[in-house]
């Protein structure tokens, strides 16, 4: 099963090593992990998508808990929430196909961020299946390189955030 | 008086000092109440080790980094404080790992300091860097670089706090030599906050509820006790709850010592090689209330197998260990000596344990642990038997790694917690002499024993000139098997009898310890065993004892790998 994680973390260097070695040496799965400032200085958000059964992400959890340097640890998979992920396409386009892209790429309010003389590059954001479809629909014209970040998300709303000092609640 | 000294006088009269790196270093361990480092200088840790000159804190300079991080791990374990370690950078800093992890694994406290490169020379792969955050990440409970010589009271205090609270751990400071020469002017750091770091140790009082209600339902209970009642002190409230609801109890390696081994509740230890009593009634309990314990797979065996039929609590301080191996049906999160005080607290009743106990009984008086003694021919256990004649129950055994360190577990009756110290999660060999030294340093009064094997006592045998040097009167009892006896037993047991490289040399330990400047004994039969030990303890100074024992002599009862605890073999047949 794919859970995604939230994680609140010290902005420090090697933080990012400290949570996917931790990741790696346990043998647990990393999905895709992404992260940037939060909405507080010193303190960056890591939203990380992981496969597996209930127990092992319960043992995720606790070891990211463990990590001196993580403030929180939010699983979110089961809450109402926004997850989105960016693609930058770059896809063969000639004088003929080009209206023919553009007209594809406006119902998934993708942007044209750059046109050369024979290729275009779309931007995409929302969610994994989005951009799944989208390049699928554009695979026929030859995708010549294609970039994506991997999910970021929040919950939607006000849903209270599991402090990390409340593990224990969860052997309640 | 020079001018380092009155510098660092300084900062004792005010809160604000002025100072280079290594000196507010030193003044910080000062205030933490270090009063013993285990180190080797070396380039980058320079301007430390002079900062050190001429200060109140006693340094132990070991011939290898390995020996220094291994003694201060000995320090730590018999004093329940944190032992400070200091390398340098690259080659001194990547021969601490193995004492890190050894002590990750066992969760002993350490500070330790490495010396780094400058900043402005990290990640050029300059002389003498290396990677320690890196390395060291995976084996320590946290790791610093520090970057600005302002942050070495605010680290050096957060450090001793996160080593020695909660599950207690290494943690790694890794400081450039800039670092150490800046100049700063810094106050003193007198509390510890961080914000991701908040060890529960209060148990819920829910869950301390259902541990009563399952204890007032069980007809055969069985405490397994470990490592982290050591490390929680709660060797006297163990005792007084055991003995409350006469509940019998099983001890891991880690754990031998905080339940007198002596007690008519005590099982045994258990595991691959526990004894039959304590892996049978950790097989037919129907409670088994795991506490301060991480199910280690030498504890388990099979996992499938292990204790089919019980209903399982886990009390651990760290969360991460409920639910790694074993799965708990109460799991209780917190301080091992806060929860059983909390179970004392509150009234409930236990059956009658008196028919399991009985059972328990008949178990260890069937089949007790046994050796044959043959005239003439030393046997290591009755080595291990003689050695405990002679020490009191104040003594300090270390041991290295090896069959060796499971005779003494199984053949040396620990009292008192923190008199055993031993490798027993990484299985370091190497570990027990250079840790016998750190805990002389920390008790000097008290006799210190290492047992180690012929193969082990090699892997750290340089620090014979440190225990010379610093007067450390420790005693080393070398089972000499002319083997890597464990792994000959193995060999004989599941390779058919083929001894691959397991034959091993060793020097004429008696020169080594002349050559040392120790004194150096050797006993073949019982007889010279029982005179060496005599004149061991009543030398005041380190001694050598090689004591040449039988050669294929093995450790039973034994759980072979991968089978159940139920599945023993060895040691009753004549």
């Amino acid at each position: 099963m794919r859970h995604t994680l939230l994680v609140l973390v010290n902005d420090q260097p090697g933080v990012l090593a400290r949570v996917a070695g931790l990741f790696a040496r346990r043998g647990y799965n990393i999905d895709s992990i992404t992260v940037g400032p939060s909405e507080e200085e010193g303190l960056s958000r890591m939203t990380i998508v992981t496969t597996g059964d209930d127990q092992t992400l319960e043992q995720v959890m606790k070891h990211l808990h463990k990590l001196i340097d993580v403030i929180k640890v939010q699983d979110i998979s089961s809450e109402p929430m926004v997850g989105r992920e960016l693609a930058l396409i770059k896809v063969n386009a000639s004088a003929s196909t080009r209206p023919e892209i553009t007209h594809l790429v406006e119902p998934f309010r993708a942007a044209i961020v750059d046109v050369g003389r024979a290729s275009l590059v779309i931007q995409i954001t929302g969610d994994s299946d989005k951009i799944d479809a989208l390049i699928e629909l554009l695979r026929p014209y030859g995708i010549k390189e294609l970039a994506r970040t991997g999910t970021t998300a929040m919950v939607r709303g006000n849903v209270i955030k599991m402090e990390k000092t409340s593990s224990r609640r969860s052997f309640a | 008086m020079n001018k380092l000294t009155s510098a660092a006088e300084t900062i004792q009269e005010a809160e604000a000092f002025t100072g280079l790196g290594a000196q507010v270093m030193i003044q910080c361990l000062i205030d933490e109440g270090a009063d013993v480092i285990f180190g080797y200088p070396g380039g980058a840790v320079l301007p430390i080790y002079d900062a050190l000159y001429g200060q109140p804190i006693r340094h132990i300079l070991t011939r290898h980094e390995q020996g220094a991080i291994h003694a201060a791990q000995g320090y730590a374990r018999s004093l329940g404080k944190p032992g400070v370690v200091l390398a340098t950078s690259g080659p001194g800093a990547t021969n601490l790992v193995t004492g890190i992890a050894d002590a990750y694994m066992d969760s002993t406290p350490l500070v330790i300091f490495t010396g780094q490169v400058s900043a402005e020379m990290i990640g050029r792969d300059g002389f003498q860097e290396a990677d320690i955050i890196g390395i060291t990440m995976p084996i320590t409970k946290h790791n610093y670089q520090v970057r600005d010589a302002k942050d070495i009271p605010r680290i050096i205090k957060e450090a001793f706090y996160i080593a020695n609270s909660g599950r207690p751990g290494p943690v790694l400071i890794d400081i450039p030599k800039n670092v150490s020469n800046q100049m700063v002017t810094v106050e003193k750091q007198t509390e510890v906050k961080i914000r991701g770091y908040n060890p529960n140790t209060e148990p819920h009082p829910s869950q301390i509820q259902k541990v009563a209600q399952a204890l007032s339902q069980a007809e055969r209970p069985l405490l397994y006790i470990g490592g982290g009642l050591v490390a929680s002190e709660a060797a006297g409230v163990l005792r007084q709850f055991a003995e409350k609801y006469q509940l019998p109890v099983t001890s891991t390696l880690m754990g031998l010592g905080v339940f007198d081994t002596g007690h008519p509740l005590f099982a045994g230890m258990l595991g691959m090689h526990g004894t039959f009593s304590a892996n049978k009634s950790i097989q037919n309990c129907d409670l088994l209330i795991a506490c301060g314990v991480r199910f280690d797979d030498r504890v388990t065996g099979k996992l499938e197998r292990f204790s089919p039929h019980s209903k399982k609590i886990h009390i651990d301080i760290d969360p991460a260990e409920i639910g790694k191996n074993v799965m708990a049906h109460i799991p209780v999160v917190g301080d091992a000596k806060q929860v059983l005080e909390a179970l004392l607290k509150i009234d409930f009743e236990v059956p009658d344990t008196k028919p399991w106990l009985n059972l328990i009984q008949t178990w260890k008086d069937e089949f007790p642990l046994r050796y044959k003694k043959e005239p003439g021919i030393l046997k290591p256990q009755q080595v291990i038997e003689m050695l405990h004649e002679a020490c009191d129950e104040d003594s300090y055994i270390t041991t290295e790694v090896g069959q060796h360190q499971m005779w003494t577990a199984l053949f040396y009756p620990f009292s008192k917690p923190r008199r055993f110290i031993t490798s027993g999660g990484l299985g370091t060999m190497g570990f027990g002499f250079p840790a016998a030294m750190g805990v002389q340093v920390a008790r000097p009064d008290s006799t210190v024993v290492c047992v180690a094997g012929d193969a082990s006592f090699q892997m750290n045998i340089q620090e014979l000139q440190t225990v010379v040097e610093n007067r450390l009167p420790v005693k080393i009892a070398v089972i000499n098997n002319r083997f890597l006896g464990m792994v000959r037993q193995w060999q004989e047991l599941f390779y058919e009898g083929r001894y691959a490289e397991s034959k091993i040399s060793a020097p004429d330990f008696v020169k080594v310890a002349e050559a040392f400047g120790a004194m150096g004994l050797r006993a073949s039969t019982p007889e010279e065993a029982e005179q060496a030990i005599k004149i061991a303890m009543e030398y005041n100074g380190p001694v050598v004892i090689d004591f040449v024992v039988e050669e294929e002599e093995n450790v039973f009862p034994m759980v072979p790998p991968g089978k159940g605890n139920d599945e023993m073999v060895g040691g009753w047949e004549e």
